[in-house]
């Protein structure tokens, strides 16, 4: 690990004694799941629940003539048959639009189909029964009369003024529209070699394992609404349901336990999930609803489709001159609500050319409804079709003039101490270390001895390739985000920390918790900065009943901020409990320090009174405390960044994969990645997370593809025949990490959750194309399929 | 046979006796009828690995298996696996090293990665991959898998399990 700069000296809290900042412990409650005894809203069930399944529409487009569910009513168990007029008695439609973005626009969508459906999955019932069977049962004795509408599925032929307008109240199929012009690229492209490529991105989709589920418990003698759901965003579930529900925010409860995977799919809310809410408000009984594989493929959001022209220029001497964009994105008939499907073809614009020193930019992003799946935020929002579009052309432009890919990047990434500064899309960057990053990454993949071995093999005939991608990204994201857009999604966090009576620590935090780690970065913290052990640390989260509000776990902010307002609410404590033991001990807080669940002389360490017995006598016996002293052995801290509305971080990745030219297969053999999320609180979890991250971005590179046929239906909407990737295909990931902390706040973190997902695609591509250079073969296209490749190769 | 009919299996060492609807799998058995949810339900085709469990000491996806066919069968979910300890020291090393994070297809991994274990002492990485390799992991990157499982396999060949 190599630290760029050393922690301002207010860090103090940080280098604690026995302080678990930077430290690999173990997540508590792991047992919890390595046991089986994990509490998945899926595995819930609630006294009186009834399951819902959703009819679903076969066609992209289609007008709803007539539904007849008379039959499927008289079923067994069947409870209710409720299609998208009725429920509009219980829950209004919504738009998924945000201000900031100007010209964006959408249309109504309702829980539940009213009249026509604009995509194939769209719901036009619910089922309600005392079982999923008997409810899928009675499904199938559901008429529905279709009228089918033309389907407008490619995002090209959508813009053409003769395409048919989804949204005839919109006027076109143009969603949203960004330009962006900055320095002079005319000028600097007149002088440079030019290099064009049109970049082709598959849709995709998260795939979480478990698939999304909801139970909904309208309670009316309580007049309250408790939602349990596997999200990322608590309490946007709960401002969301009560604004459409005509409920106060009072009356809605949002409990999230265990969460089989998100990765951004579940910090959405979802038609059929509103329409759950809504059932168990017009049914007054609990209601179930968890999504079948086939339902996932068809309705969990889908990510990416971008069609990207890019061109870059380049002088001999290696200066990249310009960058210039043109982005294409399709995402469905609907802008999702309520984080809107306009903020990925944003950030394209944000982040292409980012890590590079030209301040000549120009980019225009249009994006495009279809009669598809929406398409929406999933992780790394824009980073991989930034980075591969930024990546690839970079590699182009050394191929033209000659040049080592690593010698380009040496020539024009911004330099190590040129910050802060800002990238010419506007975006503001604290500190980054490209520089250091990539000589790391070089001296840990033995980057001249990679290339030997691969002249060596190319001679043999084995063709091996490197690629490298250098990349930013966007986390602990401030108000700019969505909040200055008009979207009740908080990007502040809030912690409550309290000492129990017997000396341990209750943390109460908005964060939430999918395996990513938020229990265990809280508990270190405050553990860390208290002076109690972690083992006397437990975490409470997900709940909106009983965690401050806040924004929950999304765009790489549950360490960045989060953990930030867990150590501003533990050092509150801390002052408090001091406060108090000074007046037991007829001392000064001053004089005092906490270390291993005690107070003791901040002198020389003697003991003085355990905290088990300090909250003894505030608890039980304040009358011995001395007058006028009232402890409060609670404290709530709030965090946001305020300075910089976005902390970028930035890496570097690297593939070594062999292309085996007669099948058109990919062999990944190894993947390096270099990262500064500034402080680091848990090595083996940033490293997991980056890991994890590296593999989805390696599905995206290699397998993962949501094929959908020229009348909008998905063709591959199963996981035996949409891929993933599995262990066998997974190479070794190593991790390596340069450490740039923010100095926005006092623990000086920034997010991880990206980055792996950023840079792969755009490194596993430039590798093929690496390996593929003898044959004078360019692929700017994902995935990476054997058709794909063997088509470059002209043997197809 | 649309009739409930008469099952009786071992689920953890404990008989049962049930009626059960022919059409009924055994993923969803043990989830509803027994309340075993450590049992995993994740693409109900066979594919994902989460539901796996040991029926007469193999191996099945119990998402593809009907109830009525583990008639007179023992069968071994998380739950036994983990009350037994025969998988403690397995378990121990996915906690040391992270190899799960959302915790959704561990039963299933550990279930299958102790079923290697008992068959080769101490497989190398690239077999412990091609074995875990029908078991999805979205969250991992599988690399933190294949080195817990390792570690116990040399950790049980050091102890001569």
């Amino acid at each position: 690990m190599t630290v760029t700069r050393a922690p301002a000296d207010t860090l103090s809290v940080l280098d604690r004694p026995n302080s678990y900042i930077g430290k690999t412990v173990p997540r508590p409650n792991l047992d919890r799941l390595l046991q089986g005894r994990g509490q998945y809203v899926s595995d819930l069930e609630l006294p009186r629940m009834a399951h819902v399944v959703f009819l679903r529409s076969p066609h992209a487009h289609a007008k709803i003539a007539a539904i007849d569910a008379d039959a499927a009513t008289r079923m067994p168990g069947v409870i209710s048959i409720v299609t998208g007029r009725e429920l509009e008695a219980v829950i209004t439609p919504w738009v998924g639009v945000l201000s900031h973005l100007k010209g964006l626009k959408s249309a109504p969508q309702h829980a539940i189909a009213v009249d026509r459906v604009c995509w194939q999955g769209e719901a036009v019932a619910a089922i309600v029964a005392t079982s999923r069977a008997a409810a899928e049962d009675a499904m199938e004795h559901i008429s529905v009369d279709y009228e089918e509408l033309e389907a407008v599925t490619d995002m090209r032929a959508a813009l053409d003024p003769a395409a048919s307008v989804i949204h005839a109240a919109l006027g076109d199929n143009l969603a949203f529209e960004r330009t962006l012009d900055a320095g002079d690229v005319d000028l600097a492209l007149s002088g440079s070699e030019l290099v064009e490529a049109d970049f082709v991105f598959g849709r995709h989709t998260g795939v979480t394992l478990e698939p999304r589920a909801v139970v909904a418990d309208w309670n009316p003698a309580e007049a309250r609404l408790t939602i349990y759901q596997g999200t990322q965003a608590p309490h946007m579930v709960q401002n969301i349901a009560a604004l459409h529900l005509g409920l106060r925010e009072a009356q809605v409860r949002v409990v999230c336990k265990d969460v089989g995977g998100s990765f951004g799919i579940k910090v959405h809310i979802y038609a059929d999930e509103m329409a759950t809410y809504a059932l168990s408000k017009l049914l007054r009984r609990p209601v179930k609803f968890v999504a079948d594989r086939v339902e996932s493929f068809n309705t969990d959001i889908h990510a990416r489709d971008h069609r990207c022209r890019g061109r870059i220029g380049v002088r001999p001497d290696g200066t990249i001159t310009a960058f210039e964009i043109d982005d294409l994105t399709g995402i469905g008939p609907y802008s999702m609500y309520p984080r809107t499907s306009a903020i990925e073809a944003n950030q394209v614009v944000n982040l292409v050319g980012g890590p590079y020193a030209t301040a000549n930019y120009r980019a225009r992003a249009r994006v495009v409804f279809q009669n598809k799946n929406v398409m929406c935020q999933y992780r790394a929002v824009g980073h991989p079709i930034a980075c591969s579009v930024t990546e690839g052309l970079v590699d182009l432009a050394a191929a033209k003039i000659g040049m080592d890919p690593v010698e380009i990047r040496r020539r024009n990434l911004i330099a190590d101490d040129a910050y802060p500064c800002a990238s010419p899309s506007g975006m503001k960057f604290e500190r980054l270390s490209h520089h250091a990053s990539l000589t790391k990454l070089l001296q840990m993949m033995d980057y001249d001895a990679l290339r030997a071995e691969q002249a060596a093999l190319r001679a043999r005939n084995v063709h091996r390739g490197i690629g490298i991608a250098s990349f930013i990204e966007v986390t602990n994201p401030s108000a700019a985000f969505y909040g200055v857009g008009g979207a009740k999604i908080s990007s502040q966090d809030g912690v409550a920390v309290r000492l129990d009576a017997q000396g341990s620590v209750i943390c109460q935090t908005s964060i939430t918790e999918q395996g990513q780690g938020s229990e265990s970065l809280t508990a270190q913290i405050v553990g860390s900065v208290l002076g109690v052990s972690m083992e006397r640390v437990r975490v409470t989260l997900g709940d909106t009943d009983n965690t401050p509000y806040g924004g929950g776990t999304w765009a790489s902010r549950g360490a960045g901020i989060g953990g930030e307002a867990a150590l501003q609410a533990a050092k509150a404590l801390r002052e408090n409990i001091l406060n108090v033991a000074a007046a037991i001990l007829q001392s000064t807080p001053a004089e005092l320090d906490i270390v291993d669940n005690g107070v003791v002389n901040a002198a020389d360490g003697a003991p003085r009174i355990d905290l088990n017995e300090l909250a003894r006598i505030v608890y039980f016996r304040p009358d011995t405390l001395p007058p006028g002293i009232q402890p409060e052995l609670m404290a709530t801290r709030h965090f946001v960044p305020r300075q910089y509305p976005f902390a970028f971080t930035n890496g570097v990745q690297a593939s070594w994969l062999e292309v085996d030219t007669e099948t058109g297969f990919v062999q990944l053999l190894k993947h390096w990645v270099v990262e500064d999320c500034g402080t680091i609180i848990n090595p083996q979890l940033v490293d997991e997370q980056i890991r994890g991250g590296v593999v989805q971005g390696l599905g995206a590179a290699l397998f993962e593809k949501c094929i959908y046929d020229e009348r909008g239906q998905l063709t591959n909407a199963n996981m035996a025949d949409y891929l993933v990737p599995m262990s066998g295909e997974m190479p070794d990931i190593e991790i390596g990490h340069v450490v740039s902390p923010t100095q926005e706040s006092e623990l000086g973190a920034k997010g991880a959750g990206e980055a792996g997902t950023a840079g792969a695609a755009a490194a596993v591509a430039n590798a093929v194309n690496d390996a593929l250079r003898p044959f004078g073969a360019t692929i700017t296209e994902i995935p990476l399929t054997p058709q794909v490749i063997l088509t470059a190769l002209g043997r197809i | 046979m649309n009739a409930p009919v008469p099952v009786s299996l071992l689920v953890n060492g404990e008989p049962i006796d049930a009626f059960v609807l022919p059409r009924l799998n055994l993923a969803d058995f043990l989830r509803e009828n027994l309340k075993l949810t450590g049992t995993h339900v994740g693409c109900e085709h066979g594919v994902c690995g989460a539901c796996t469990v040991r029926l007469d000491g193999e191996i099945v996806r119990s998402c593809l298996m009907l109830t009525v066919q583990a008639q007179g069968a023992s069968v071994e979910t998380i739950e036994g696996l983990s009350d037994s300890g025969e998988i403690a020291d397995l378990q121990a090393a996915f906690r040391e090293r992270n190899a799960l994070q959302c915790g959704y297809c561990t039963p299933g991994m550990l279930i299958t990665a102790q079923d290697l274990l008992k068959h080769v002492s101490v497989p190398d990485r690239r077999a412990i991959r091609e074995h875990l390799s029908g078991n999805y992991c979205r969250c991992t990157g599988y690399q933190a898998i294949v080195d817990a499982v390792e570690a116990t396999a040399k950790m049980r060949a050091e102890r001569g399990v």
